[in-house]
């Protein structure tokens, strides 16, 4: 344009003006980027002080999560120990404890529904499937704590949980419905929809040429999906579970009122009984303990948990992602 | 097993016969038939989980709600079963929602629109995306904490109120519906960017030659031809916000009953209630002794989340139930054009 010597006033305008609208909405987005970046640095600040009196025994195990945070309610520390003292151990473990289960039953469960709902269902059942499988992620989880409490804990502790099985851990811990495996079981129906969803992508963009040329060879459908189409979206499931697993991390209320509420040290050593123990997630502690937010000394632990959290929230978020970009290198997404 | 499979099995008098079309199940070796009605087993498995927490919520709460229950406020007393309703966590499930939605709509437009139209300079783009992605995964508890932190400083105290001493509670419905909003964006973002990606780039380059800016061929072209995208964003970041307690209990405080704060906007200023919160606090495990009206309160819930999900099923559908005029996405696709 400027070799033919033309000047155009209104190219330039319009020029300006769009360098006006994407410097304004370049702004904004960086300001959300600036946003986050505040976020997680306000929450390692407040989380510091209490890192740095317990150091890396934080994580380790001592005295309990609830005396110790009783200590620092009422200003008075346990003996032999600063008001800062807490040791999360039987938080983490509790986490642990109800996410992987939870994962691996949500893994079994959304794959065959996946199978299901791309290649084995008549278009009909389909139709009226998907939308219900939907609508399982939309249930607030409020509701699901609810029918959990009201509902499954007491068909648990009937059927589960019998006398002689409470006597056995009557001095340490009171058993009843509200224990890991509820909450794992509800954790898991959760988490169903996310990974029914990703894995119904993948499977639908399987190259259709794979399977016809496997079903050419005289392969039955499940073979094929099962050494065809699985293989090929095994990226994805991996994709979904490390999102499910985020998900899971940050379920605060529904475990609160149906995991037990109680920071016990769930033991395998006690065999099946291990599965019907109380135990408290993170997510659930802060939610618990969200009163003494004002609290000096409780509000540093509590902000030492968040940040714990939004570590491994932040982990995984990434960690999927990169899953879900590296599958796009083989078409697939 | 091997050449089993690769021979194929011809009908003999006792095999069944195979009919033309779907392959017949009948053949296949016993472990691929179990894995074939466990496929059938889990699918129709979760469809009967579905049903039976939208039946039992349905049996328990219906029962127990009355229509003055939509329009009395909660009032404390000892007769807990006959005493109020929950209007005020009904107006304070729409004020934050409202709030939320608010903000989070236009931003995350306008992020969307950013990162697929401009995204310069790459690594801001790159930056952004991952924030996105990061948010999308923080857990709710995390981000109430941190919203506690920032709106409890001095300066941002006109969102909530103070105490006398000076101290900012940093508790509010605006403070709540802010940080709702931060939850949904990252839905919202989503939905637009994906449906942006996915317009044919002959859209961008018919208007620029037709001496378009950039700004007029998003406003007038692009983002009226994401419409439906939009909205299903828009609904997913509602359903999200709507079903979100640890952000309004932390940022909402422990009130069944909505107290405006005095002054100008007093309501959006003072603290509150919301249907997830009071179902807590009603329920077993809060301070309340009334499951009926918890069980109430969570059926209306989980109406209202039902009503959404039904939006977005029809918004995207093929075949709406309603004609959707205006709504539908610009027929860019048109036969004679490809």
């Amino acid at each position: 344009m400027a070799a033919l010597g033309m000047r155009r006033p209104r190219a330039n305008a319009a020029a300006r003006s769009d360098k006006r609208a994407e410097w304004m909405l370049g702004a904004l987005a960086v300001g959300v980027l600036a946003l986050i970046a505040l976020m997680v640095v306000t929450v390692a600040i407040k989380a510091w002080p209490s890192f740095s009196h317990n150091g890396l025994a934080w994580f380790g195990s001592g005295a309990e999560p609830d005396a110790s945070m009783r200590a620092m309610r009422e200003n008075m520390p346990l003996p032999g120990h600063s008001i800062y003292y807490f040791r999360a151990w039987p938080l983490l473990w509790g986490t642990i404890v109800t996410t992987i289960p939870a994962v691996l039953i949500a893994l079994v469960v959304s794959t065959f529904s996946a199978v299901f709902l791309t290649e084995f269902a008549p278009d009909a059942v389909r139709r009226v499937v998907e939308p219900v499988v939907r609508l399982l992620a939309g249930v607030p989880s409020i509701v699901y704590g609810l029918v959990g409490f009201v509902a499954l804990a007491p068909w648990i502790e009937h059927n589960f949980i019998s006398n002689a099985r409470k006597q056995s851990v009557i001095q340490v811990v009171q058993l009843n419905g509200n224990n890991l495996s509820t909450g794992a079981v509800i954790l898991a129906v959760m988490i169903l929809p996310i990974m029914v969803a990703i894995t119904m992508n993948a499977l639908a963009v399987v190259p259709s040429s794979w399977k016809e040329g496997s079903a050419a060879l005289g392969v039955n459908r499940w073979r094929t999906i099962w050494r065809v189409s699985l293989r090929t979206a095994r990226p994805a499931i991996v994709a979904g579970m490390i999102l499910a697993t985020a998900r899971a991390l940050g379920e605060a209320v529904m475990l609160d009122l149906v995991a037990g509420s109680r920071d016990f040290n769930a033991n395998p050593l006690d065999g099946t009984t291990f599965l019907f123990e109380p135990v408290r997630p993170l997510a659930a502690t802060i939610f618990q303990e969200s009163g003494g937010l004002n609290i000096g000394v409780l509000s540093h632990t509590l902000y030492a948990i968040a940040a714990v959290l939004l570590v491994s929230a932040t982990m995984l978020s990434f960690a999927g992602w990169a899953a879900k970009r590296s599958m796009s290198r083989y078409g697939v997404t | 097993m091997a050449t089993a499979q690769l021979a194929p099995s011809s009908p003999g008098p006792s095999t069944p016969i195979a009919r033309p079309g779907r392959e017949s199940t009948a053949a296949w070796p016993l472990l691929d038939r179990l894995c074939f009605w466990l496929c059938w087993a889990a699918a129709l498995g979760l469809c009967a989980i579905a049903v039976a927490i939208v039946l039992y919520m349905f049996v328990k709460g219906v029962g127990f709600l009355k229509l003055s229950m939509l329009t009395q406020s909660p009032k404390p007393s000892l007769l807990q079963k006959q005493s109020g309703g929950f209007s005020d966590p009904l107006v304070g499930t729409f004020v934050i929602t409202a709030i939320g939605t608010a903000l989070a709509v236009p931003i995350g437009t306008a992020i969307a629109v950013w990162l697929s139209e401009h995204a310069r300079p790459r690594w801001a783009a790159r930056a952004v995306e991952s924030a996105l992605e990061m948010l999308a995964g923080v857990p709710s508890v995390v981000l109430a904490l941190f919203g506690l932190l920032a709106f409890s400083q001095g300066f941002l105290g006109f969102l909530s109120e103070s105490s006398a001493a000076g101290h900012v509670t940093g508790t509010s419905f605006l403070t709540a519906g802010i940080t709702m909003g931060v939850l949904a964006l990252p839905l919202v973002v989503a939905a637009n960017y994906e449906a942006l990606s996915l317009l044919p780039a002959r859209l961008r380059e018919a208007s620029h030659a037709l001496g378009k800016t950039r700004l007029t061929t998003i406003r007038h072209v692009l983002l009226p031809s994401i419409r439906p995208a939009t909205a299903t964003g828009a609904v997913l970041g509602m359903g999200r916000i709507i079903g979100d307690t640890a952000i309004i209990t932390i940022l909402l405080g422990g009130a069944i009953n909505n107290e405006p704060a005095g002054g100008f906007l007093g309501l959006l200023r003072g603290t509150g209630a919301t249907l997830t919160s009071y179902v807590y606090y009603q329920s077993p495990a809060g301070e309340g002794n009334s499951h009926e009206k918890a069980f109430a309160a969570a059926f209306v819930l989980l109406l209202i989340v039902l009503m959404l999900n039904a939006i977005v099923t029809q918004i995207s559908s093929d075949r709406p139930l309603v004609r959707r005029g205006m709504w539908r996405a610009m027929e860019w696709d048109l036969p004679w054009t490809r």
